[in-house]
Formats: C-alpha cells, sequence, structure tokens
C-alpha cells in the first residue's frame, strides 16, 4: 500500500479515543529529537522543522551538539508555538529515543502525558505508567530501502520523520517538499531518504495505534516567511554593507558567519568586467593577526569586519585597546559560548558582555551591539560597519550561539534604503581646499576628528598614527595636559555613540512597579515570560537595550520603575552590573535573574525568578 | 615647494628633504638612526612616491623611527610583535600602497614571530625591515631571541640560547628577497634597500644594528666592533633603477646582473668567491657556516623576483577596495531577494 492509500484507510491519527489522562495539545508543544553526534540526523531534523513550519506554524529549532565530531550524544529541538513564541521551552512533550546512552534520561525528563518513540533496537527506557510509548523497529524499516549498511546509518533518520509524520498528522507532501528542498540536487539521496520518509510514515500508520494528545494542525503564520540561522543573516548584512576585508580564525559557533559571508561574496561580489574580487577575506594565523588586519584594513580606508568567539575576544584584547585609542574603524562580531576551549565550546552564553564593555587596558570604553534576532542580525552587519567608520572604532556584535547557528522564522530583509556611510574622510580635493588638516582636531564639536586614507594623492595627507601619545596634529607628545584632552575628548566621541546606536524597545505598561530588561536573545524569553507573569497577577514592563553605550531611555526606564529585573545568560549578571554603574543613586532598583546553563533560557526560568525574588522581596544577586 | 631651483629633485619631483621625517629621539649613534638615513636616500633616489608609502611598525626602538624619515607619508606604530597583520589589512585594503614595516629583533624574533611567518607565508607586498642588536632596547637591555650564544650583557652574563636567525626562516618560508646587512655600511644597504623597493612581494631584511646603550660593548656579537671586524659581504651590489640605461660589459665571472619586475638591475660583484643568491639551499649553507664560524655574512642572500604575491593570490580588483564605490560593494536589490529566496521554505 502506498502512503497516499494508507492516508485514505487511516481516518488519521487520533482515530482511537484518548485515555481520560491526555490531554490534546495542538500546534503548542515541543519535540526532542535525541541521536548519536555525527550520525547524520541534522538533515532528518531540518525536514521535520521545515515541514511544520510550511504547514504555517510558527517554529523554533535548536540543536544541542557536543564539542565533537562524532560519538558523543546530541539533541535537536523543535518547538511549535501556535502563538508565535520563540524562546526555548523548558522540557519537552515527545521524545524520539534513537541514542541508547541519553535514552533513560531524556525519556525521565518527559511529564505525564509524554510520548517516547523508541527505537526498538536500543533497551526500551523505563518511564511511568502514564507516559505514551511507541516502540519503532528502524532497522528493520529501513533495511530494504538502503541495501549499503553504511549509508543505512545516515538514512535511518528519515524514518524517524515519517514516524513522527504520521503520529502528529504532519503532512506528508510537505515533508517531501521539505526534503527536495534540501536534497533537491542530489538524486540518489533524495530518493532514498523519500522512501525512508514514506517507510516511516507507512509503518506508523499501519502499526501504531495512536493514544497520545499531540497534534499538529494547518495554520497560516509562516506565510512568506523565511528561516535562517544568524551568522548567514549576519554575513548577508555585512555584504550589503559593503565589507571588503574579512579576517578569521575558525571558532566554534563564530565560523559559520564567515564560511556563509565567503559563500556570498564569491558569488555576488566578483567585478562582473574582469571576475576579479571586490573583497579579501585572509584566513588568520590566531585571533590577534585577525583583529590586527581589521584595523589595519579599517585605517587604510576598507569596510572591515572579523567574527570570532570568547576565546579569540580574549586575544583580541590589546588590539581592541589600541583600536579604540588610535581610532581605528573595524568590526568585531563575538558569536558568544561558554566559557574556555575546554569548556562547554558548544553550548551559548551571553558571559562576554562585562568584558566586551572595555576589553583592553587603560580608560577604553566600546561600543557594542547587541542583536536579539536575525533580523538585527542582517541590519547590524551594515550598521556596525557604518558605526565603525562613522565613530573611528573597533564596533563589537555580540551575539551568541543560540541566535548564531539556530534556525529562526523571520520576514525576508529588506533592502537597504539608506546608502552606506564612510563617515569622515578627507579626500585630496577636500584637502586642497583647507587651511591645514590636523588628524586629532575635534572641529565639529562631536568628538569625532576627520582622517585622511593613505594613498590619498596630497601632500598635507600624511599623518602618523599611535595610540595616546599624541596632540591634535598628530605629533608625538607625553605631555599630561595633552593626554588628558585627548582621553576627555574620546569621552565625547563616546557621548556622541550614544546618538548614533540603536535606541531600546521599550513597552511601558503604565502603573506597572516592574521592568524587565534583557538584551539579545534573553528578549525573547522575557516577552513570553511577561504573559506568563500576567497570569500571575504581575504585568511588567519590558526593555530590550540593543547597544552600549546605553542611552538615555534607561534612566528613565529605571526611574519610573520600582524594581527593574535585568535577565541575561551569565552566572555574575554581568549585564545588571553595567546596568548598576549607569543609574548610580537608583541602582538599589536593579535586581537580576541569570541563566547560564548552557541551553538558551526559557521563559520559565524567567517567571521563577521573577516570583521568587517578588516573595522574598530582597534583591537577587 | 621653495627649494632653490638648485636643489636636486628625483624622478617624482620631490627633493631629498622631503624623504625626511620627524627629528629623532634615539640615543646618538644607535644603529637605527643609520638605518634611517639609509632609507631617506635609498627612498629619495628609487623615486619612491611617499604618498603611498605606509610606514608600519611594531614597539620598540627601532620601531619609533618610521616617525624618522619619510614625513609625508601615513605611518602606523602599531603593537608589539603584531605589525604584520597590520601591514597584511593595510595591503588588502590597498594594493597600490607600498607598505615599510620597521620591527624590532624583540619585536620580530620573540612576541612577533608568529605573525612574521605569515607574512612572509602570505608574501604580502612589503619591505620588511629588522633592526637587529641583539637585546630588547626600549625596555633596557634584555637578550633578544637573536643573541648569539656567547655573548655577554652589559653586566656580564652570558647568553646561552641558540639565536633565531630571521633570513634562514625566510628563506625556509619560500620569502623572495631575503637580504642581510648592517647599519654602519650604508653602501651596501641603500642598493639592497632600493632593490626591495622594487620587489613585488616580501622583501625581509635583516640589518644589524648596534644598540649603543646596552649591547655594544666588549663580548657582545652585535656591537660596532664586532660587526666590523667580522663583516663578510658576499658580494658588491649596485643598483641600476630601471629609467637608467647603464651598458658597462661586465667580465664573466667578476658580476652578475639580476633582473627585477620594474626592470631595475641589481649588479653583484663577486668578492671572493662567487655566489649565486638564486640557489636556496646554498644560501642556507652560507647561513649555517657564517654561524658556526661567528662570521657575519652580508648581502643579499637570496631572491625569487617571480614569485606570486598575496594580491595575486587573493585575485583582487587592480584598484583599491578603500575606495570602490557603493555601486561596486552594496549589490542590487535583486541580489537580495534571490537571497531571500534560497531561505523561504515552502511547498508552495
Ligand atoms: C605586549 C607588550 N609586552 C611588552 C612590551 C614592552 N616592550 C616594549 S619594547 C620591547 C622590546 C623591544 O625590543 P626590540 O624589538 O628588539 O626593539 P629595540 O628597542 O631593541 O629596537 C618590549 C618587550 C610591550 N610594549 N608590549
Ligand atoms: S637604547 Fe639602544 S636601541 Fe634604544 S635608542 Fe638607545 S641605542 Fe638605540
Ligand atoms: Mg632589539
Amino acid at each position: 500500500m502506498g502512503y497516499p492509500a494508507v492516508l485514505a484507510s487511516l481516518s488519521g491519527p487520533g482515530s482511537s479515543p484518548l485515555p481520560p489522562h491526555v490531554k490534546p495539545l495542538v500546534n503548542d508543544f515541543s519535540l526532542q529529537v535525541a541521536t548519536v553526534n555525527g550520525s547524520g540526523s541534522q538533515t532528518a531534523n531540518s525536514v521535520l522543522l521545515r515541514a511544520i513550519f510550511q504547514m504555517g506554524i510558527p517554529v523554533s529549532g535548536k540543536n544541542l551538539f557536543p564539542s565533537n565530531i562524532a560519538g558523543l550524544p546530541t539533541w535537536y529541538t523543535i518547538r511549535l508555538s501556535k502563538d508565535g513564541w520563540i524562546a526555548r521551552k523548558r522540557g519537552h512533550e515527545l521524545l524520539v529515543a534513537m541514542n541508547p546512552e541519553t535514552a533513560a534520561d531524556d525519556a525521565a525528563a518527559m511529564g505525564p502525558g509524554g510520548v517516547l518513540v523508541w527505537n526498538d533496537a536500543i533497551p526500551r527506557p523505563s518511564v511511568p505508567e502514564d507516559r505514551i510509548v511507541y516502540g519503532v523497529p528502524f532497522a528493520k524499516i529501513v533495511e530494504p530501502i538502503v541495501p549499503d549498511a553504511k549509508l543505512r546509518r545516515l538514512v535511518v533518520n528519515m524514518v524517524y520523520v515519517g514516524v513522527v509524520a504520521s503520529l502528529l498528522s504532519i503532512e506528508m507532501k510537505e515533508v517531501e517538499a521539505a526534503i527536495q528542498g534540501m536534497l533537491g540536487r542530489k538524486k540518489k539521496a533524495l530518493e532514498m531518504n523519500l522512501a525512508a520518509a514514506r517507510a516511516g510514515f507507512e509503518w506508523a500508520a499501519a502499526n501504531l495505534g495512536k493514544r497520545d494528545g499531540l497534534r499538529v494542525e494547518r495554520m497560516n503564520k509562516t506565510a512568506g516567511k523565511i528561516l535562517i540561522d544568524g551568522n548567514a543573516a549576519a554575513a548577508i548584512g555585512s555584504m550589503f554593507g559593503g565589507v571588503t576585508v574579512v579576517t578569521w580564525y575558525p571558532i566554534t559557533p563564530s565560523s559559520s558567519l564567515v564560511e556563509s559571508l565567503i559563500g556570498f561574496l564569491e558569488k555576488y561580489r566578483r567585478d562582473p568586467a574582469t571576475g576579479k574580487n571586490t573583497f579579501c577575506v585572509v584566513q588568520a594565523e590566531d585571533e590577534l593577526a585577525a583583529v590586527g588586519m581589521v584595523l589595519g584594513a579599517g585605517w587604510a580606508g576598507a569596510r572591515s569586519l572579523t567574527s570570532t568567539s570568547g576565546p579569540g575576544i580574549s586575544l583580541m584584547s590589546e588590539f581592541a585597546g589600541l583600536g579604540y585609542f588610535a581610532e581605528l574603524p573595524g568590526v568585531i562580531w563575538d558569536i558568544q559560548r561558554i566559557g574556555p576551549s575546554t569548556g562547554l565550546p558548544t553550548r551559548t552564553s551571553q558571559g562576554d558582555v562585562g568584558k566586551l564593555a572595555t576589553l583592553s587596558h587603560g580608560d577604553t570604553r566600546h561600543v557594542v551591539l547587541f542583536p536579539s534576532s536575525v533580523r538585527d542580525c542582517f541590519e547590524y552587519g551594515m550598521l556596525a560597519l557604518d558605526l565603525a567608520e562613522r565613530l573611528q572604532i573597533p564596533v563589537f556584535v555580540a551575539s551568541d550561539l543560540d541566535l548564531g547557528m539556530n534556525q529562526w522564522m523571520s520576514d525576508p530583509f529588506p533592502y537597504p534604503e539608506k546608502p552606506i556611510d564612510r563617515g569622515k574622510v578627507l579626500s585630496a580635493e577636500q584637502l586642497a581646499r583647507l587651511p591645514k588638516f590636523e588628524r586629532y582636531r575635534d572641529v565639529d564639536g562631536d568628538g569625532i576628528c576627520w582622517r585622511t586614507i593613505p594613498g590619498t594623492p596630497h601632500p598635507a595627507a600624511a599623518y602618523f598614527t599611535r595610540g595616546s601619545g599624541h596632540n591634535e596634529a598628530a605629533q608625538y607628545t607625553e605631555r599630561p595636559e595633552d593626554y588628558v584632552r585627548l582621553v576627555d575628548r574620546l569621552a565625547k566621541k563616546y557621548e556622541t555613540a550614544k546618538t548614533l546606536v540603536p535606541k531600546p524597545d521599550v513597552e511601558i505598561r503604565r502603573g506597572s512597579e516592574i521592568g524587565l530588561l534583557a538584551y539579545g536573545t534573553t528578549h525573547w524569553a522575557i516577552v513570553e515570560a511577561r504573559e506568563e507573569l500576567r497570569r500571575e497577577g504581575i504585568d511588567p514592563s519590558t526593555f530590550l537595550l540593543r547597544a552600549l553605550p546605553f542611552t538615555p531611555e534607561l534612566a528613565s526606564y529605571v526611574a519610573a520603575h520600582d524594581r527593574v529585573y535585568v535577565v541575561e545568560q551569565n552566572r555574575d549578571g554581568q549585564m545588571a552590573d553595567l546596568v548598576r554603574l549607569e543609574v548610580g543613586a537608583e541602582a538599589g532598583k536593579i535586581r537580576s535573574i541569570r541563566h547560564y546553563d548552557g541551553l538558551p533560557i526559557d521563559a520559565r526560568s524567567v517567571v521563577e525568578g521573577v516570583l521568587a525574588a517578588e516573595r522574598e522581596g530582597v534583591a537577587v544577586r | 615647494m621653495t627649494e632653490a631651483p638648485s636643489v636636486p629633485k628625483n624622478r617624482v619631483g620631490l627633493a631629498k628633504a622631503e624623504y625626511r621625517g620627524g627629528k629623532s629621539t634615539l640615543c646618538p649613534g644607535c644603529g637605527h638612526d643609520a638605518i634611517t638615513s639609509s632609507i631617506v636616500e635609498a627612498a629619495f633616489d628609487y623615486g619612491v612616491d611617499p604618498q603611498r608609502v605606509v610606514k608600519l611598525s611594531g614597539i620598540g626602538c627601532s620601531s619609533k623611527t618610521p616617525a624618522y624619515f619619510l614625513g609625508r607619508s601615513h605611518g602606523f606604530n602599531a603593537v608589539h610583535g603584531r605589525m604584520p597583520s597590520v601591514a597584511t589589512g593595510t595591503f588588502a585594503a590597498n594594493r597600490t600602497l607600498i607598505p615599510i614595516g620597521v620591527s624590532g629583533d624583540g619585536d620580530t624574533a620573540s612576541i612577533g614571530m608568529g605573525q612574521f611567518v605569515h607574512l612572509v607565508r602570505r608574501n604580502v607586498p612589503c619591505v620588511y625591515l629588522i633592526e637587529n642588536n641583539g637585546v630588547y632596547g626600549l625596555t633596557k637591555g634584555q637578550f633578544s631571541a637573536t643573541a648569539d650564544v656567547g655573548s655577554l650583557q652589559k653586566g656580564g652574563r652570558k647568553n646561552e640560547l641558540p639565536p633565531i636567525d630571521c633570513c634562514a626562516i625566510a628563506i625556509e618560508l619560500g620569502c623572495g628577497f631575503v637580504a642581510r646587512s648592517f647599519s654602519g655600511d650604508p653602501k651596501q644597504l641603500r642598493p639592497i634597500l632600493k632593490a626591495a623597493f622594487a620587489f613585488p612581494g616580501t622583501s625581509v631584511i635583516d640589518i644589524v644594528s648596534p644598540c649603543v646603550t646596552f649591547n655594544d660593548h666588549e663580548g657582545s656579537t652585535k656591537s660596532y666592533d664586532y660587526a666590523k671586524e667580522h663583516d663578510e659581504p658576499l658580494h658588491q651590489i649596485g643598483f641600476v633603477p630601471f629609467w637608467e640605461h647603464v651598458d658597462v660589459e661586465i667580465a664573466p665571472g667578476e658580476a652578475k646582473d639580476v633582473e627585477m619586475p620594474d626592470g631595475s638591475r641589481l649588479r653583484l660583484q663577486k668578492i671572493k668567491e662567487e655566489y649565486d643568491p638564486s640557489d636556496r639551499l646554498g644560501a642556507m649553507r652560507v647561513i649555517h657556516e657564517a654561524r658556526a664560524e661567528g662570521r657575519l655574512v652580508t648581502g643579499l642572500l637570496f631572491l625569487d623576483p617571480k614569485k606570486r604575491t598575496f594580491a595575486e593570490d587573493a585575485d583582487l580588483v587592480e584598484e583599491p577596495l578603500s575606495t570602490l564605490p557603493e555601486e561596486r560593494v552594496r549589490p542590487p536589490r535583486k541580489v537580495l531577494e534571490e537571497i531571500m529566496q534560497g531561505f523561504r521554505v515552502g511547498s508552495a
């Protein structure tokens, strides 16, 4: 029987009446697939995600993977949310257990009514009575489809796609379209994977009596939308931002930013007349060199960027200071992850923000952008390059693994309407009309001086660049008053930066004593938490912080509330501390909620944090 | 300019004074200042366009010197040991620039070794000068990694560690222009510098440059006296720029002409034995033997004028990336639409 026939012969999953303790859940649950790293489950998981997305249901997919090429456990979670919540949800309602090592723990993590799809080749995880268990003979199903045993190991993943599709009523035509979309060009793989998904679907339809309450139903909330990861979005933004010099040293989770950028540049930024590159990508020997190249390129007039993660940021520290003092443009993406290389390098974190704020030695202060969405990644890809040249400084963009490497829904990105901003650069013609050129003279009163780029064909263009030991005319000086004048001007420039960085997104609830504040991906957990808190009788305002330096909106927000919860993904409340410093006398209002286990933050953690603190009535630090 | 008409001008119409820089703040007699003078002379003679030169350096007494020459060129005093990355980025931004990188033995052979070897490996066009005094001058005389075994510090302490030879490393990495010289021998250094200006890739020039304050004493192998006594030039070097045609017959076996890609010629006149700078292994042998025998062998050690450069490898457009107009760096609307289409997921 082909699968359309199976479909016709069944009245669909849910045909048998549900036991009383099983509640129906439609388009509002999470499913988790637990496999072994390197087993090729990535494609299968993406197919599931896309098929659901194509049925119009808001989804988000999160890949939890180890620092390993093959052999360690890995999980993929898909959250369906009819209401459009895209933060991670704690727990899962359906588990596909393919990995014997983690099956018991993964199954135990499910609550009553949880659904276990279990590979019957591994020991059956023991679960309480009120969980629903479906055993599936994956090996037997895949065997006739794939003669080659090695290939079978990969294709078996597509069988669970079919099984899950059958159980949840995911339309098979969408599954097939998703497979087609991902493997369309590889004919043999396509055929085999289609067959495997169908076999899983048919087997489940024929053999599994639906006993659970989970169901997917078509909606129309994803029409016209895209699914993309933040790193690809950042790459696209950077290309449209006119990046010309790109340097990098590979590190997860940032590599895919530059890797996708290389792909786009090679496709769209070759000179049509000569076929030559209008960009230069250098894989540097380390991050010290990567950032040195970026600042050298920025100094010489290129729009330059590098991308890294925490360990690389540490190595860039000295240059970050030079860039600040010597006023060198350049963009540094930090796709944050947990701790050192032998920490949990493939888990997400917001643990670099405290360091980024003043990275380096001496009186440095940096401009840091915090993208919270893939759309932000795209926009900041362009904006960061503009700001770096406008302000003549290194600009940091602090993304994270969750945003950078996971798939997020978005409206398609709009074409930039504003022209590229190259900042204050004097041409030879302008120099010819000026009585004199002094590189570090603040002629406009905004702390930003005019610069020339090397190669400018005018005898007065040249100047000498060094750290902070120079006067307005770029001459060497160690006089105390010259130094003070310089760093005070840099402070003024930082004030100017406040007028140029993206403003926060603030939603004030009139009369609310409580405000939530988050940045980056944490935002999605606080907006969802707000809805839950409402049900608890608390209706907090929200503040999405988009950048450092803080803008005046922060002080007003803190002034307007009695308690402000700064929510973030690090242990020490790094941003909470920065906010306390900023608001000075009002620092007592700042409370801190932290989530730092390496999993993306979920709304529940925020709700619990707020409720606990409100109950205790004390500041939690 | 207001110079009297009698002031000689070079091929780009500039007087020598226009190749000078600010006043040096180094110790009087420092070898680095002599190198600065040679750079001024060589740049003037060769007619380098100062508006296309970028002077880059790391940190150290040596790295301060770009402020003392070519005042009409952009300069960048970077961080310790990291000038190569700045040079790479600068050149990537604008391939029409002529980077002159000034470094010290500490700046290159210790903290900067990583970046140095990768600059050489990429063959980033750059005249890379190592002003080599065997010590960290600016931090007051500690041994550097180029100090010879047995060389004595001012306080009498002996260096026991083997020296790092930057020329040998450069040759090993395939550098197309490797020379060694002595700050006190401008007659040799200047033609080498001019040849380096004419060379399209990385040229590494290791220049023994005595530190009069911390390493010019008896027992030091980087002192003026030691260098003078042990200097053994491989050849006499003459540089004939491409715009001058001197057709002097050269006796076979006495001299050798090497043509640079811009048409300039290097005339290498035999001193004792014939030396072939295109022989990589021969160069390595000379370096190793010289070290074993405590001789300072100077001259053009190795030359491969045809080596592929970074700009070719990166397949860059001819114009500087830095000044490409917006329409060449921001793809049109339809490109974004095409990319977005690729991320649209849908059966429809
Ligand atoms: C990161 C860092 N570490 C240490 C120093 C201190 N420092 C300044 S110059 C120098 C050594 C320079 O030696 P060399 O390159 O041989 O230059 P010289 O002064 O001998 O010409 C050191 C260690 C520094 N500036 N930066
Ligand atoms: S300390 Fe040595 S290297 Fe430094 S300026 Fe004085 S003589 Fe030159
Ligand atoms: Mg030295």
